[in-house]
């Protein structure tokens, strides 16, 4: 049921764009779309939400990436389990708990994932983003392309 | 009337308890009790931490970025936004009236959107307390919870927000940031693929859409003394009704009726709710306090939202969600139905017309059309008014000669009900918390009581909504004397005792 054809890889951001470095989910989203990458799809929303374990189904990886107020700088990069972690208020559904829905919904493992999480600083209303997580977000996009592969590499440089 | 208690006689001398945030709610809220020496609760206070820079962020944009530009106001309901702006940018460009092909588009990104809203809040945020009970273990009572021991449910929820999304990604052209409607209409209509797409499962989604409302209504019954008295008040009601009052979200005039079902004014042209409605300001609260004016500040507040919206029609025009409209109203006995916690019924009936809905536009050859934009003159003031997921919400933008908006008012569903959730959460608070000892599970009996109103407390942020419960007992002398904090994994840690 709702299932579109998927490409293997996926990769997931998340963030309000007009929430100064909250938005760094949805720009990595917009320079990576400017890559035209194959066999990877984009996605990006506002929040996780728990309909999105329907986007995790026929996938071979999945990389979640979103603004975080807390990770080393410029970024953090960490395997994900699967994890009822009662974080179901609807602004802050973790990855994990994601994938432990999916888990659950559609009895079998999910697969393997990964979360990105980029250092941001300011979040207000109507703000840019900031210069500190501009550079951030220019580390990420970098180390995204190594997780890719050469061929991607070379196909967005 | 507002009750007693919301101003104590002599608030210095009670303890004071602080719920922060409230839980499973959009954004950042929080309950002060205050309690006397013999526990007995004296005052009760929702404080809802409101932005309140949205007007100032949408001042000094052209007017045909708004159905864009509010959309990242709120990460809940950008939809909402988007079509109320939408509607108001149809005033500006003087366009009076849609092509048939803009309007059946837009009314099914709105049924698409209220479906997915619904079905969220329903399956996610409050089947929880619903099926398990509100003194069920807190980590158990989630959508985890839910989905380890009703499977089945939980599914249904997840894939009937996912039709919900699918309908607006295809009808706004995106999975979010949707620029599907533009001032005067939309920028695209279905294609004979898209249709095929979403007829498909439709059959499906009505299913499952009847089968909420037969499990509401079995859930409801099981206790229905217990739950037509849970945090019940006695309300005026306002919502949006079609031309010949039957229930509609998308377009129609203003009713009102009072508690007791009589009407206070009806099919009155939103554009002039400032002769109907004012908003009143309370020097304890960031949020304003709607009421009708006739009425007076005192008695003209109102709910908003499902609950209202179920009562005050005469009919729907879908046949199943007309039927358990009938049943609805049996249960007010002559009167509108006034249980808070008859928001999830009602709520579920209208998620039942949405699915209904959006089958009957599936079939309609006017959603493939071709017309999709009418214009005429340019105008100053634009007021678009819609019934969001969570109720009534009012646009209202003033531009000058170039189209850049210079005044920006913005009634958003939740502050409709802002003395209502207060009124509530003191019923909730004189009925169950006077006199015992404050546990976890009674003070999710208040949370219960705001959460039947689905309010959507601010936007989307890494800051708020990763906030831990804290509930703080601060004595008459001002000392904290205990404080429990509640985190985001759901452990509750004793800081001080």
């Amino acid at each position: 049921m709702l299932q579109q054809s998927a490409n293997p890889q996926l990769i997931f951001t998340w963030g309000n764009p007009s929430r100064g470095d909250d938005a760094l989910g949805p720009a990595l989203y917009e320079l990576l779309q400017n890559d035209h990458l194959s066999g990877v799809d984009l996605l990006t929303d506002f929040q996780l939400q728990i309909e999105h374990a329907v986007d995790l189904v026929d996938r071979s990886r999945v990389l979640f990436v979103d603004a975080s107020t807390s990770a080393i700088s410029p970024f953090e990069f960490s395997r994900l389990q699967p994890e009822q972690d009662a974080s179901y208020t609807t602004h802050a559904m973790s990855p994990q708990a994601l994938l432990s829905v999916y888990q659950q919904v559609y009895g079998n493992p999910p697969p393997p994932a990964w979360l990105l999480s980029i250092r941001g600083y300011e979040f207000g209303l109507g703000l840019p983003l900031s210069a500190a997580a501009n550079q951030n977000l220019l580390a990420a996009y970098k180390y995204v392309n190594l997780l890719l592969g050469p061929a991607q590499s070379a196909a967005s440089s | 009337m507002p009750s007693n208690l919301e101003t104590a006689a002599n608030p210095e001398k009670l303890e004071r308890i602080v719920i922060e945030p409230l839980t499973r709610v959009e954004g950042h809220g929080k309950v002060t009790l205050l309690q006397d020496e013999n526990l007995n609760i004296r005052q009760a206070r929702l404080h809802i931490v409101e932005f309140r820079g949205f007007e100032k962020f949408i001042q000094g944009r052209p007017y045909w970025e708004l159905p864009v530009l509010v959309q990242r106001l709120c990460g809940i309901c950008p939809v909402s936004h988007h079509l109320a702006a939408a509607k108001a940018t149809d005033m500006l460009v003087g366009a009076t009236q849609l092509t048939p092909t803009a309007e059946k588009i837009r009314r099914l990104m709105h049924y698409g959107q209220t479906l997915q809203s619904h079905a969220l809040h329903f399956f996610h945020l409050c089947s929880p307390d619903l099926l398990f009970g509100f003194d069920d273990e807190v980590r158990h009572r989630n959508i985890v919870g839910v989905i380890e021991d009703h499977p089945e449910i939980a599914k249904q929820g997840v894939l009937l927000r996912k039709f919900g999304q699918e309908v607006i990604r295809l009808t706004a052209g995106k999975r979010i940031h949707g620029t599907g409607a533009i001032p005067g209409g939309v920028n695209k209509s279905l294609n004979r693929e898209e249709i095929d797409y979403l007829q498909k499962d439709i059959e499906q989604i009505v299913q499952w859409g009847q089968d909420a409302v037969e499990l509401i209504k079995r859930i409801f019954f099981e206790q229905l003394d217990y739950h037509m008295a849970f945090a019940s008040i006695d309300t005026n009601m306002l919502s949006m009704v079609g031309a010949n009052g039957e229930f509609d979200i998308y377009h129609g005039g203003l009713r009102a009726k009072d508690a007791s079902g009589g009407v206070i004014f009806d099919h009155i042209d939103y554009t002039r709710y400032n002769d109907y409605i004012r908003e009143g300001v309370k020097n304890w609260s960031y949020m304003k306090f709607p009421f009708i004016e006739s009425l007076g500040a005192e008695d003209g507040w109102y709910r908003v939202g499902p609950l209202a919206r179920v009562n005050n029609c005469d009919n729907f025009d879908t046949p199943l969600a007309e039927a358990q409209r009938k049943l609805f109203k049996e249960a007010g006995h002559g009167r509108p139905v006034q249980a808070s916690l008859a928001f999830h019924w009602a709520r579920l009936i209208e998620l039942l017309h949405c699915t209904e809905a959006i089958r009957e536009l599936l079939l309609d050859p006017d959603i493939s059309g071709k017309d999709l934009l009418n214009k005429g003159r340019l105008q100053g003031c634009g007021i678009g008014v819609l019934e969001a997921p969570r109720g009534t919400l009012f646009h209202h933008y003033e531009i000058d000669d170039d189209g850049i908006v210079n005044k920006a008012n913005l009634i958003v569903s939740t502050t409709n009900n802002n003395q209502a959730m207060n009124e509530s959460i003191r019923q909730v608070a004189s009925m169950y918390l006077d006199g015992s000892q404050l546990t976890e599970p009674l003070l999710n009996q208040i949370e219960v009581a705001i959460r039947a109103y689905d309010p959507c407390l601010s936007c989307a942020t890494h800051a708020m909504g990763k906030m831990p419960l804290e509930i703080t007992l601060v004595n008459e002398n001002a000392e904290v004397i205990d404080r429990i904090e509640k985190r985001v994994t759901g452990e509750i840690q004793r800081t001080v005792s």
